[in-house]
Order: C-alpha cells, then sequence, then structure tokens
C-alpha cells in the first residue's frame, strides 16, 4: 500500500493532518514519477480548473488515467477533487459551484448510515446532479447525493479535511 | 435542517482552498478569461491595475459594478474585488454583488485615515494587506480571513514584498511566553491573537505575498520563503505578452522549488512590466 496526497494546490496540509492523525504513511505528488506506483490517491479541495491544467502541464494526468484504466489506483476526491473524479472518468456529473457562490458556503449535518453524525463543509462546491448506475450514494444532504462510491472512485461534495472527520479517510484507505 | 453560513470558518475556508495558487488582477472580462485559461486560482477584478493607478493619480474607488458583473459571468473560478480602506458602503456593495472575497486594499486610496472596515460584520470573506504582524493581526481581529504582504505594488519590484514578509516572520519567531502580554498591547490586539500565533508559529489565516511581483522568478522565491500563495497585480497584463507570463507565473508557484521548470517558464518571456526603484516612488501604498 502507497498513499499519495495530491500537493500542487488547494487543503493538500490539511488532508496530511488526517492522515498523520491515523497514523497512516504518505508522501506528497507533485510531479509525474511520485504518481507511479501509487495504490491510493487523494486530491484535496483547490480550484478544479487550475488542478487540471497543472495535472495536464506536467503529466501527471496521463499517468492517473493510465492507473484507473489499469484498475490500479483507488482515488478519494473532495470537492475540486470530485470534479476532478468525474474528469477521469467517474460516472457523475458534477454541477460546477452547483450551492452557489461563497455567500451560500455552509456546513451541515448529512445523512449517512455508514458516518452516523457526519458534518460536511460546502465550500463553492459541486452538486452531484446525476450519478451513475453503478455509483453508491454514501453520504445525502437533504436527499441529494454528497459522497459517491463507484469502484475505485470515491467522491466527496465537501471537506472532512477541514473539520478533523478521519472516519472517511480510514475508510478510504481499506479499499 | 439548519445550515451554518457567513462563520470564520467558512470564510477562512475559502481562503486554504486557494492555497499554492496564484491570484492575478484583471480589468475586463477576456482579461479574466486568460487568467483562468492560465491556471489562476482566483482573479481580482478591478478597474485599473496598480501600475496604472500609480501612472494616472487622482483617487482610485471601488470598481464599475458593471465590469465586476462581466467578470463574474466569464469565469468560474473565485472573484475578488477591492474596497478602499475603511470604505464599508463599498464593501455592502460587493456583497450585494455576490462576489466571493473582498480585498481592503491600500492600492485604492484610502477612504478612512482612523479605522478600517469591522469585516466581522460581513458574510463575505475579506483579504487585507500587512507589512508587520502587529498589522496583520489588527485585520484579523477586524475579521480579515486571509492576510497578504503588501509590497509595493505596481512597481515590479519585489524588495518590499521581501521585506514585509520577512518582518511578519522575525516577529512571529520573536514571540516568547514573557513577551506575549506587552506584544498584544503594542500591537493593539487580544492577548489570545498574540497567544495563538505564539503556539502555532504562524497566522491564523492563509497568508499570501503581494506587491511587486514581476517574474515566474520573483513568484518562486516568495514561495520559497514560505508564502502560501501570490497575487499578481501589473506583473501579468502590463508585460509584454500576458498569455505566457500568466502561464509562467502559476507553473513557476506551483513548481518553485524545481529550478529547472522555472528556468523553462522564464524563457522567452519578452518585457515584464515597467519596474520601478521604490526611492523613486511619489508615494508608498504600503504606508496607508
Amino acid at each position: 500500500m502507497k498513499i499519495g496526497i495530491l500537493a500542487l494546490q488547494g487543503s493538500f496540509a490539511e488532508h496530511a493532518e488526517i492522515l498523520q492523525t491515523i497514523g497512516a504513511d504518505f508522501s506528497f505528488v507533485r510531479c509525474r514519477e511520485d504518481v507511479q506506483g501509487l495504490t491510493h490517491l487523494i486530491i484535496p479541495g483547490g480550484e478544479s480548473s487550475t488542478l487540471t491544467k497543472l495535472l495536464k502541464d506536467s503529466g501527471m494526468w496521463e499517468e492517473i488515467l493510465k492507473q484507473v484504466q489499469d484498475d490500479t489506483l483507488q482515488i478519494l476526491g473532495t470537492c475540486a477533487g470530485a470534479i476532478l473524479l468525474e474528469k477521469l472518468g467517474m460516472d457523475l456529473y458534477c454541477d460546477r459551484n452547483g450551492y452557489g457562490a461563497q455567500q451560500e458556503s455552509f456546513l451541515a449535518d448529512l445523512q449517512s448510515e455508514k458516518f452516523p453524525n457526519l458534518k460536511g463543509v460546502f465550500i463553492r462546491a459541486p452538486k452531484f446532479s446525476r450519478v451513475g448506475k453503478k455509483g453508491i450514494n454514501l453520504a445525502t444532504l437533504q436527499k441529494e447525493p454528497v459522497m459517491v462510491e463507484q469502484g475505485n472512485f470515491l467522491a466527496l461534495a465537501f471537506h472532512p479535511e477541514l473539520v478533523g472527520e478521519t472516519r472517511i479517510h480510514e475508510y478510504f484507505l481499506k479499499k | 435542517m439548519t445550515r451554518e453560513k457567513n462563520t470564520f470558518a467558512l470564510k477562512s475556508g475559502l481562503a486554504r482552498m486557494l492555497k499554492g495558487g496564484v491570484i492575478m488582477d484583471v480589468m475586463n472580462a477576456r482579461q479574466a478569461q486568460i487568467a483562468e485559461k492560465s491556471g489562476a486560482v482566483a482573479v481580482m477584478a478591478l478597474e485599473r491595475i496598480p501600475a496604472l493607478i500609480r501612472r494616472e493619480k487622482g483617487v482610485a474607488r471601488m470598481s464599475d459594478p458593471k465590469l465586476i458583473n462581466d467578470i463574474k459571468k466569464a469565469v468560474t473560478i473565485p472573484v475578488m474585488a477591492k474596497v478602499r480602506i475603511g470604505h464599508f458602503v463599498e464593501a455592502q456593495i460587493l456583497q450585494a454583488l455576490d462576489i466571493d472575497f473582498i480585498d481592503e486594499s491600500e492600492v485604492l486610496t484610502p477612504a478612512d485615515d482612523e479605522a478600517h472596515i469591522e469585516k466581522s460584520e460581513f458574510r463575505l470573506p475579506f483579504v487585507c494587506g500587512a507589512r508587520n504582524l502587529g498589522e496583520a493581526l489588527r485585520r484579523i481581529q477586524e475579521g480579515a480571513a486571509m492576510i497578504r504582504t503588501k509590497g509595493e505594488a505596481g512597481t515590479g519590484n519585489i524588495v518590499e514584498a521581501v521585506r514585509h514578509w520577512k518582518q511578519i516572520q522575525r516577529e512571529i519567531h520573536s514571540l516568547t511566553k514573557a513577551n506575549i502580554n506587552a506584544r498584544a498591547k503594542e500591537y493593539g490586539v487580544k492577548r489570545n491573537r498574540v497567544d495563538d500565533v505564539f503556539q502555532a508559529r504562524r497566522l491564523p489565516v492563509v497568508t499570501f505575498v503581494a506587491g511587486g511581483i514581476a517574474t515566474p522568478a520573483d513568484a518562486a522565491l516568495m514561495m520559497q520563503m514560505g508564502a502560501e500563495g501570490v497575487f499578481v497585480g501589473s506583473g501579468i497584463f502590463e508585460s509584454e505578452h500576458p498569455e505566457k507570463m500568466a502561464e509562467a507565473i502559476v507553473q513557476a508557484t506551483m513548481n518553485y522549488d524545481k529550478p529547472e521548470v522555472v528556468a523553462r517558464v522564464s524563457e522567452g518571456l519578452g518585457e515584464p512590466m515597467k519596474s520601478f526603484a521604490i526611492e523613486d516612488l511619489e508615494h508608498k501604498f504600503a504606508e496607508r
């Protein structure tokens, strides 16, 4: 098992704190070579257009896509990370900033059987307006999906890394 | 079903999502699109970039709401805009325009020479400039969710940004258990504000560098010094090839620790913005 956190831009330090809390070894992923041999990759919150561009320019995108196609890489994406999962082939439709601009950012209780008493921080968050047939809703907000698992992909519209929530990372690392 | 909104955690949370990125000054929708395409994490909408404000003089104010709305429509990345120091009505207007972040900025002509805006009363997050720890903590106490060095905007000269960054770091690291009370008094902030910095050895909010970044190397320099991201004002759209410069500064900010990448992206960028020695300036914005 080899865990990497994409550390180009966004909330990678916050994801690192969560992994440190649960005692998981990880490395920061900042170039193509860093992607090779990973079993688990975390794509943090940030700006999806920035992340996409930086990934493509550095050749990391190709490498990640190859591992996705070879079925060798588990990926957790939060917020912007979820938008990237859609671009990497997850059957999910993300409506960018679907919950509105910054004034509409919010913290709310989520409904989840797997993760009781889960809270979600949504910051200019994408709305999952369509979930593919193979997608499993793991958490909802007023019946809307906000955490979807599909094969090797785990997409979250919110930021567990901002509130010290460790259960989702633990779940992801068991995949 | 309750939703907590507009809390400090949500405001500073957006700043965290911008970390490692470049925020670019833009004066119209077309420039905003160039910025987004180059990989900017946010745009700062303003009528005149700092270099033009310096050249044209007069009073610099918040931009025309039409310009801000046009820019908002043109991009999906966060949109920021500037208000004059202390001008809380300009801030109310920006909030009504539903942008994402307000910069209470010394680049514009101050509206109040005694007080800054009481930022905690607003729903939108604010970023403010600072030259030293006291200034940064006063702004944070007023509600700022992000800090940037002031540097000296519109000069293309990085020296003031370096000075302010080092000053803030020096003051953070000179805090001791014994001097917290005295420092709090000196800075005019509550003791726990200083104590938080002493414990964490950093400011409690995301801290970018601004004011004088003109080349990819300038951006990488500030990142190597520990900045969490950079604002580039005139450096892009006052340069000879804005698209190339924008992309190069984004790449250099991300690859700040890889000189071979910074070297490659610095090739053939043409002329940077027209730049000035600090001692030749008529006004220092940072003193506002």
